[in-house]
This record gives C-alpha cells, sequence and structure tokens, in this order.
C-alpha cells in the first residue's frame, strides 16, 4: 500500500496529461466532425466527395502514423509545413483523425431521421438550416448517443499512443515506473485509473440518454 | 370588363395549370388544372396511385413539376417557358409563397423531441420571428379550439392519432396560412377516431377557410366539400359540385369508384 502511494504522484501526473489530450480532442473534434457530416450529405457532389476521400484516409491509415507524419514530416511538407511541438502535434493528428470517425456517426444519426421531420418543416416555412437546427440534429443527439459513448471510451485509451512523442501520459508514466523498479504493480494501478475515467464517461452518457429518454418516438 | 378580371384574379387563392410531373418512365400527372377561390374547400377523390396526393404536394413544392404553371394568391411559384421549359421561383421566394399554405400530413409529422406546445410555437418564432409570450396565448387558443389544452405539455408519442392530427392541424393554423392543405389526413387513423379530426376539418371549413383536401372519406366530401374532383391515372376526370358529383357520376370510371367505395 506504502508502495501504491508512493507511485501515485507520477501516476497523477500522467492521467493529466491523458484528460488534457482526451479533453482538446473532444472539445474540437465533435465540432469538425458535426460539419464533415453536414458537409459529406451537402447538395454539391464535389465537396461530398472530397469529405468522403478524407474520411477514408483517416480511417485507412493507422493513429500513430498520422501522428508521426504530422510531428516528423510535416516540417517539410512544402506551402503547408510547420513544425508544431509535441502536444499540439498530437492534438492536430487526434482530432483529424476522431472527427472522421465522428462524422460517419453523425451522418448516420441525420440520415435516420425521418424524410416526414423535413417535409413538416418545410411546409412550416422553416430553411435547410432552421430544419436542421432546430428539428433534425436534436433528434439526432438521441439516436447517436451509444455510439458516441463508444468512440469516446476508445478515445480515452488511445491517447496512450501519445507516448511515441515521448509524453508522459499515464500508460507511459506506468511504464516507467515498472522498468524502474522491476514490478508491474504500477500497470495494475494505471488499469484501475482508466477503469474509473471510463466509468466516469459511462455515467455521464447514462445520465444524458436518461434525459433524453423523455421522449419516445 | 378589366374589373371582373382583376377581381377573378384577387380571389383566385391557387391557380394550377397543365401540371405535369413524372417519377421516371412512369407519368403521374398528365396535365392537371385546379383553381380555388378564397373560401373553397375542394375534396380530391380517387384510387391510390392516381396522383392526387403528388398534385397536392406539387402546389406547396414538396414535389417539383415538370411543366406547367403554379400561382399561389397570384405569386408565380412555377412557370414553363415556351421551350417547355419550367422555372421555379428563386428559393426565398418560394418558401415566402408556400408559407401561405398550411399542410396536414397522412403521418402526421409531429416533431416527437418537442412538446405539443412546442410543436405549435416552433415555426412562429423560428420562422416569423414572434416572441414566445407573443405565440403561446395564439397557440393556447388553438389548442383549446381542436379540443387538446389538457395536452399542452405531452409528447407527441403520448397521444392518440386522433389527438396528433388536431396537434398537426393547430400547429399548421398557428403559421397563419391563407390555404390549408390536407393529405389524406385521416388514412393513418383507426376509424372510430377519424371523426374528431373531420370534426376540427369542418370546423375550419365553417370558418371559411380556404382548403384543398385529398380524402378517401366520402361522407366529408360529400357534405363539406363545394366542389369535389375526381382523379384517375394522373388526369382529373371529374370536377363538379359535391352532390351532383355523388348523386349523378358522370364517367363511367367515377361511377366505379363510388361504387367500390360506397
Amino acid at each position: 500500500m506504502d508502495y501504491v502511494l508512493n507511485i501515485l504522484g507520477p501516476l497523477i501526473e500522467g492521467t493529466g496529461v491523458t484528460l488534457k489530450m482526451f479533453m482538446v480532442t473532444i472539445v474540437l473534434a465533435v465540432p469538425l466532425g458535426l460539419a464533415l457530416a453536414l458537409l459529406r450529405i451537402s447538395r454539391w457532389p464535389f465537396v461530398s466527395t472530397l469529405v468522403n476521400a478524407y474520411i477514408w484516409l483517416m480511417r485507412g491509415t493507422p493513429l500513430m502514423l498520422q501522428m508521426l507524419f504530422i510531428y516528423f514530416a510535416l516540417p517539410f511538407v512544402p506551402v503547408i509545413g510547420i513544425r508544431l511541438p509535441d502536444f499540439p502535434a498530437a492534438v492536430v493528428a487526434f482530432v483529424l483523425n476522431y472527427a472522421a470517425y465522428f462524422a460517419e456517426i453523425f451522418r448516420a444519426g441525420i440520415q435516420s431521421i425521418d424524410r416526414g421531420q423535413y417535409e413538416g418543416a418545410k411546409v412550416l416555412g422553416l430553411s435547410y438550416a432552421q430544419t436542421m437546427r432546430r428539428i433534425v440534429l436534436p433528434q439526432m443527439v438521441k439516436r447517436i448517443l451509444p455510439p458516441v459513448s463508444n468512440e469516446t471510451i476508445t478515445l480515452i485509451k488511445d491517447t496512450s499512443l501519445i507516448y511515441v512523442l515521448a509524453m508522459n501520459d499515464l500508460l507511459r508514466a506506468a511504464r516507467g515506473i515498472v522498468q524502474r523498479d522491476f514490478t508491474t504493480t504500477p500497470f495494475i494501478v494505471a488499469a484501475a485509473f482508466y477503469l474509473a475515467m471510463t466509468l466516469v464517461l459511462t455515467w455521464g452518457f447514462q445520465y444524458l440518454e436518461k434525459r433524453y429518454a423523455v421522449y419516445d418516438e | 370588363m378589366p374589373s371582373t378580371m382583376s377581381e377573378a384574379m384577387a380571389t383566385s387563392m391557387i391557380n394550377a395549370e397543365n401540371i405535369h410531373k413524372r417519377f421516371g418512365a412512369v407519368e403521374v400527372l398528365k396535365g392537371v388544372s385546379l383553381q380555388i377561390s378564397k373560401g373553397e374547400v375542394i375534396a380530391v377523390i380517387g384510387p391510390s396511385g392516381s396522383g392526387k396526393s403528388t398534385f397536392l404536394r406539387c402546389l406547396n413544392h414538396l414535389e417539383t413539376i415538370d411543366s406547367g404553371r403554379i400561382e399561389i394568391e397570384g405569386a408565380v411559384l412555377a412557370s414553363t417557358d415556351a421551350n417547355g421549359h419550367c422555372h421555379y421561383a428563386p428559393d426565398a421566394e418560394v418558401r415566402q409563397i408556400c408559407r401561405k399554405m398550411g399542410m396536414v400530413f397522412q403521418h402526421f409529422n409531429l416533431f416527437p423531441h418537442l412538446t405539443v406546445l412546442q410543436n405549435i410555437i416552433e415555426a412562429p418564432i423560428t420562422v416569423k420571428g414572434m416572441k414566445r409570450e407573443e405565440i403561446i396565448p395564439v397557440a393556447e387558443e388553438l389548442l383549446r379550439k381542436v379540443g387538446l389544452f389538457p395536452k399542452r405539455d405531452s409528447y407527441p408519442a403520448r397521444l392518440s392519432g386522433g389527438q396528433k392530427q388536431r396537434v398537426a392541424i393547430a400547429r399548421a393554423l398557428a403559421m397563419e396560412p391563407d390555404i390549408m392543405l390536407f393529405d389524406e389526413p385521416t388514412s393513418a387513423l383507426d376509424p372510430e377516431l377519424t371523426g374528431e379530426v373531420l370534426r376540427a376539418m369542418r370546423q375550419l371549413a365553417d370558418e371559411h377557410m380556404t382548403m384543398l383536401v385529398v380524402t378517401h372519406e366520402m361522407g366529408f366530401a360529400r357534405e363539406v366539400a363545394g366542389k369535389v374532383l375526381f382523379m384517375d391515372h394522373g388526369e382529373i376526370i371529374e370536377a363538379r359540385p359535391a352532390a351532383e358529383l355523388f348523386a349523378n357520376p358522370e364517367h363511367p370510371r367515377t361511377r366505379a369508384f363510388l361504387d367500390n367505395m360506397l
């Protein structure tokens, strides 16, 4: 027990890095994903195809590769080549990647809304934008909560990939102690930390689902 | 006769001329024309697949026409040039024109995430920019009128079909339309629930609302409609005062249809 208390310090610090990565990614990837979903279903075939290609690229290559590319290779790309420090580089990779997954979830949610809802809104005089904002998207939220919950839990664990940019997230901190002290206890403690974080997320989503249960469809 | 001309134009609520519409290879409307004057109630009857719902949906731009001309209260929604190309008014204008028409659907199309009251006040607030405190009394009055004030804060899923349809009527009326379009408003209802919806519609007719009603309710068509159109295979076969058409159908197809229905 004393040993566990001893190693808590660095593990909590690592958790901080993990949570920061998680929060920033969620805050940026959700709106970007929504924008991509709306462009993907837009009337302009060119835009739709472009977004489709983007989603294919982002889902079709490993997140770790994307992160390594942005950190190591982007500086040498003409015109857009900039050198990003480790945290921003990781954030850019995570946001671009997760936005692609969120976009597909949102698109599925939007397209599951009955055509009658659009017609009902149209005959009342709502524009397309008003129909989306007031009628379609609020109903979409209820339907996508389970897959978004999935994706969010995956994200919190995926943040451990940032170790490749030598950032001290929870898992890397634990591994450091394991290698130093020749004991696997830090892994168990780290697992408990991850479980605690996903438990909070699970509760959060259960709360949202309950709130949306006030209406049936 | 210029004065009677302008008078006729002023009171013509919908003027549809020679509407053609096809879905792929199927021609669903083969040159349908209709004029409806202020305060007139017209019922459209006919077998399913006759194009009557499509025709109604063309009038408020839920479907686009291939050729023909549609005027709503004198404003041109769609017209066809000499080369046979159909032109619609610009989007904003189309929306403006179509706002003169309210519509009630077979499947209600209420917004499930909003309460009854919220369903009614949504469009007046979002589209007309009305304030909540302005529109809520209006909405409550409409709910009383259709007998659903106690359901004010219920969600649509908690209502019966007849109640849903009455909310849908109230919701359409909240936008203060000049014309009401009904697309088989009782076809999705259990038989014992059609009465309450037809009563609400009859009340509207008594208040001289201009109404175009696609329906299978022959009783309603006979008693409430001034004129009845019989459509079959994308054409209007007969258009006559209700009493005449039911008592003495001219066309064999009308007769066959009525015999089948009654």
